[in-house]
């Protein structure tokens, strides 16, 4: 004889229940923490770089790099004399909350203003799983092409900001910025916009106010 | 789905597991049947890989043997223009009634588990 026990619970309710812890730790540390996600070679990196050049004296930034193995990126990092820890996912295809937990006692919280998380660079994985930061970017870049939000519409779904990197070869590719943005329009209305170009600095300075007024807002 | 969205349903399965497995003992069941799953179109999960992942890590629990079922609520489309409803085919977000791209997102998001069938 068989019964049906009504459950009604998001699959991954015990990732989504770490990632509420880590808000929590990062709230009482006071630290604004976003998650940076995005393809292989979109610009993560890059994008890290340019925004703890351009903030760091005025902002106390921390790091955490995500990656399947190497050390590449987060020795990028480090070279900016930032607190930096690595994430080796074991091959995993995204960070999760876990992960996340384990990184966060390895950062001195109680001196960072503002915590930059660099996922592993994926399109689809990182979308399902909440790590429990304050904002979720996503960096799209040009020469991946305009239909991204087409064929990936989960993680255009879920994200609070969007980056188009590369913006300085837009002209070398057919990719109609008028198509993308539709597409983004349909599945996140009024998502914060920035296109940009981490190699010559254009566009930069509208992602870097947002940035800051993030974390102004969130100080209170 | 898309590439590289093979490897992360084993995390997956495992929290699908430990949710039945709570539920389930909460009902004080001896066995688990079937699990009912409801999984729109905007979430990136592969089923047959879940299954595979499924048959390995419920051996030797309450839950071995038990069918994954499905549900799967597809990625659909409104036009603020004309009201038409139809579902996203990969390429545009355009009315196929009448055009426009006035379109907004009515369903596709779930990913839970709604219920279990226990004895």
């Amino acid at each position: 004889m068989t019964k049906r026990v009504s459950v009604v619970e998001n699959i991954l309710s015990a990732n989504d229940r770490l990632a509420a812890d880590n808000r929590a730790r990062l709230d009482e540390a006071r630290v604004f923490a976003i998650n940076l996600m995005a393809s292989p070679g979109a610009g993560k990196t890059s994008l890290i770089t340019r925004t703890v050049e351009a903030l760091r004296e005025r902002w106390r930034i921390g790091v955490v790099d995500g990656d399947l193995a190497s050390t590449l990126d987060a020795d990028r990092v480090a070279a900016l004399g930032v607190p930096t820890v690595q994430i080796n996912t074991g091959g995993n295809c995204h960070l999760d909350a876990v992960m996340l937990r384990t990184a966060l006692p390895q950062l001195p919280l109680g001196e960072l203003d503002l915590l930059i998380v660099e996922n592993v660079g994926n399109l689809v994985c990182p979308a399902s799983f909440k790590l429990g930061v304050h904002k979720d970017v996503l960096i799209a870049s040009v020469p991946e092409g305009d239909d991204k939000p087409y064929k990936y519409p989960p993680m255009y779904r879920g994200v609070d900001a969007l980056i188009l990197n590369k913006i300085d070869v837009l002209d070398a590719f057919d990719f109609d910025v008028d198509y993308f943005r539709r597409g983004v329009e349909v599945l996140n209305p009024g998502l914060a916009f920035f296109p940009l170009s981490c190699k010559t600095g254009e566009g930069l300075e509208a992602w870097l106010n947002w940035v800051e007024d993030q974390i102004r807002s969130f100080r209170g | 789905m898309a590439e590289g969205s093979v490897v992360h349903e084993l995390p997956v399965t495992q929290s699908l597991l430990e949710i039945a497995l709570r539920h389930a003992e909460a009902a004080g069941a001896k066995r688990i049947v079937q699990l009912n799953l409801v999984i729109g179109q905007f979430s990136s999960i592969v089923d047959d890989s879940v299954q595979f992942y499924w048959d390995i890590i419920s051996r030797g629990t309450i839950a071995e043997g038990a069918r994954l079922h499905f549900e799967r609520t597809p990625g659909q489309l409104r036009c603020v223009a004309c009201g038409e409803v139809f579902s996203i085919d990969g390429e545009d977000y355009v009315c196929p009634a009448c055009g426009s791209t006035q379109v907004v997102v009515v369903s596709g998001d779930d990913f839970r588990l709604d219920s279990i069938e226990v004895e």
